[in-house]
């Protein structure tokens, strides 16, 4: 870098102060405050709009006075002062609305009786109400994804639309259509009585983010995506302050942790994919994993049994074992037959028959594979064929799975960990060798 | 807020008519149903539709005279079969009556109703 494209060192650490402040501010205060005002004014759309501008606004604000020592009662009362003016500046339009052309007033005039006067202590559970809106089941799934990211995560636009590859236009207009879906169809900011329904909606979103995470299909550059997987799991904290007695909140939670607790060993130096058996559990994150087993623990005890416990559980069992080879394999197959009976599918099916193989040899690990309908398409059927197949001495068949498993796969990461095993088992490379 | 249920089914399966097995049982669970919607204070009207070979289509195009056509606005193994038009507080209820309607299967569509009162104070249909 050259002196001359250098900035002066004190700006510099200025704008970054304030910018952390901001990301902070943004991701842990805003869902709430945005939830408070919506609850309190009955609109969304306006409520997102104020908490925007606001954060707009403090990084003109804070650069030159400072960073506030409060962020978050800041933002909540520049926010607040917003909306009380918009709404204002609405009921004096509707009033010069009403006077020159009253046949124009819609018929649900959206309570106009509204108090603007906010008591900002009461919290209560406007976040959880607001996770539930944004998971509605009236939502498209990409909808309640980008919009739980947007409107609970804090993040903006732009960043989810980094993180799933769409365009920032895309995703602007479905978050616009869903804001209006929310006001034309009277989506309801209430806690359903059914909230065990609505929950299961809502950890639905959580895992499909944490799983973009986790595996970044659509990152081209990596592996993981450190950032969602760890927005998934502050997003899950907060659901288990929202709702503590539920078991799968919570296996969620552990299920995240033990699996963030590996990320860092799941690339190499190189940013190659490498599987569980070859990482180095030493360099797992020891604290994480001590974490993810307390709030597995008690949601255990928590009546009921799921998916999301059940996997965690599977977690745990791999993160138990001090080297690859002591893995409880046993305990896992019975993990997984359990999750078979409450949540069949052939992706369990073939999570089943690989621990199987590991039990049981992998001819008996096959059979199971090749049994499972509708995998054709989905590259890690391929791939675990070509591990077994590989393993039961049949090199040639091996390479044949893994090429189609190539064909499908899209990260390049495992495309490399796929080309590498053609490599490793194709017969003219040993041939070479020998 | 007003909500349109619309109920669209295979007709293919024809339901149970006056003296088969299990008409009575039925057309009792539909009349519970619609007495349930207006003890709750929330029914403006419903109806059930003959089946769709009974529709004829209307196409309105700009500058030329109307055509008209045999049969549902839309070939489909499913059709509109009925519907209930309700004034329920928010989409949640709105889907909870959705869900109580006595089919063994089809498809309701819940759909907000959008009015402008006019200049009598009935209400009509948005221009959109």
């Amino acid at each position: 870098m050259t002196g001359r494209r250098r900035r002066p060192s004190r700006d510099r650490a200025v704008t970054d102060t304030v910018g952390a402040a901001i990301t902070q501010v943004a991701r842990e205060e805003s869902g709430r405050v945005l939830a408070l005002l919506a609850a309190r004014f009955d609109d969304v759309d306006l409520a997102d709009d104020c908490v925007q501008d606001a954060l707009l606004q403090a990084v003109e604000t804070w650069s030159t006075h400072g960073v506030p020592d409060n962020p978050a009662a800041w933002l909540y009362a520049v926010s607040r002062n917003r909306m009380i003016d918009q709404l204002r500046r609405r009921a004096a339009s509707r009033r010069r609305l009403a006077a020159s052309a009253s046949e124009l007033i819609p018929e649900s005039d959206p309570r106009p009786g509204t108090p603007l006067v906010v008591d900002d202590r009461e919290i209560g559970d406007e976040r959880l109400r607001l996770i539930l809106l944004c998971c509605h089941p009236a939502l498209d799934r990409e909808t309640q994804i980008a919009l739980t990211l947007r409107l609970v995560g804090g993040l903006s636009t732009a960043e989810i639309a980094a993180a799933f590859l769409v365009s920032e236009s895309t995703l602007a207009q479905r978050i616009v259509r869903a804001k209006r879906k929310i006001r034309d169809a009277r989506i309801p900011l209430t806690i359903p009585d059914d909230l065990d329904g609505r929950v299961g909606a809502v950890l639905g979103v959580l895992y499909l983010i944490f799983n973009e995470g986790y595996l970044a299909r659509r990152s081209p550059s990596s592996l993981v995506r450190v950032d969602l997987a760890d927005e998934a799991i502050r997003l899950s904290w907060q659901l288990v302050d929202l709702v503590p007695d539920d078991g799968e909140v919570r296996g969620l939670l552990a299920l995240e942790l033990f699996h963030r607790a590996r990320f860092v060993t799941r690339t190499d130096v190189a940013g190659d994919l490498v599987v569980l058996e070859d990482q180095d559990r030493s360099l797992w994150d020891a604290t994480m994993i001590d974490s993810a087993r307390e709030v597995l623990g008690r949601a255990v005890t928590l009546p009921g049994v799921g998916v999301y416990r059940i996997q965690a559980l599977i977690a745990a069992v791999h993160m138990r074992a001090a080297t690859s080879a002591e893995t409880d394999w046993p305990v896992i197959v019975d993990l997984y037959r359990m999750l078979e009976r409450i949540d069949p599918g052939p992706v369990v099916a073939l999570n089943h028959a690989i621990a199987v193989a590991m039990v049981d040899g992998p001819e008996r690990g096959l059979h199971l594979l090749d049994a499972i309908d509708g995998l054709v398409d989905y590259h890690l059927w391929h791939a675990a064929r070509g591990e077994l197949l590989a393993r039961s001495g049949d090199l040639g068949g091996a390479v044949a799975a893994f090429g189609r498993a190539l064909e499908l796969a899209e990260n390049p990461a495992e495309r490399r960990h796929l080309r590498r095993r053609i490599d490793q088992c194709s017969p003219s490379e040993t041939d070479v060798e020998e | 807020m007003q909500y349109l249920l619309t109920i669209t089914v295979d007709e293919s399966v024809p339901g149970p008519q006056p003296g088969d097995e299990g008409f009575d049982e039925a057309a009792a669970a539909w009349a519970g149903y619609g007495k349930a919607l207006a003890a709750a204070g929330v029914l403006i009207e419903g109806a059930s539709l003959t089946p769709s070979g009974s529709a004829t289509t209307v196409r309105l195009t700009l500058g030329h005279s109307p055509t008209v056509t045999d049969g549902p606005y839309v070939e489909a193994k499913e059709q509109l079969a009925g519907y209930y038009r309700i004034d329920a507080p928010d989409l949640d209820a709105a889907l909870d009556w959705a869900g109580r309607i006595p089919l063994p299967f089809g498809v309701v569509e819940v759909r907000p109703v959008a009015l402008f009162a006019a200049d009598d104070g009935t209400p009509t249909p948005a221009q959109s």
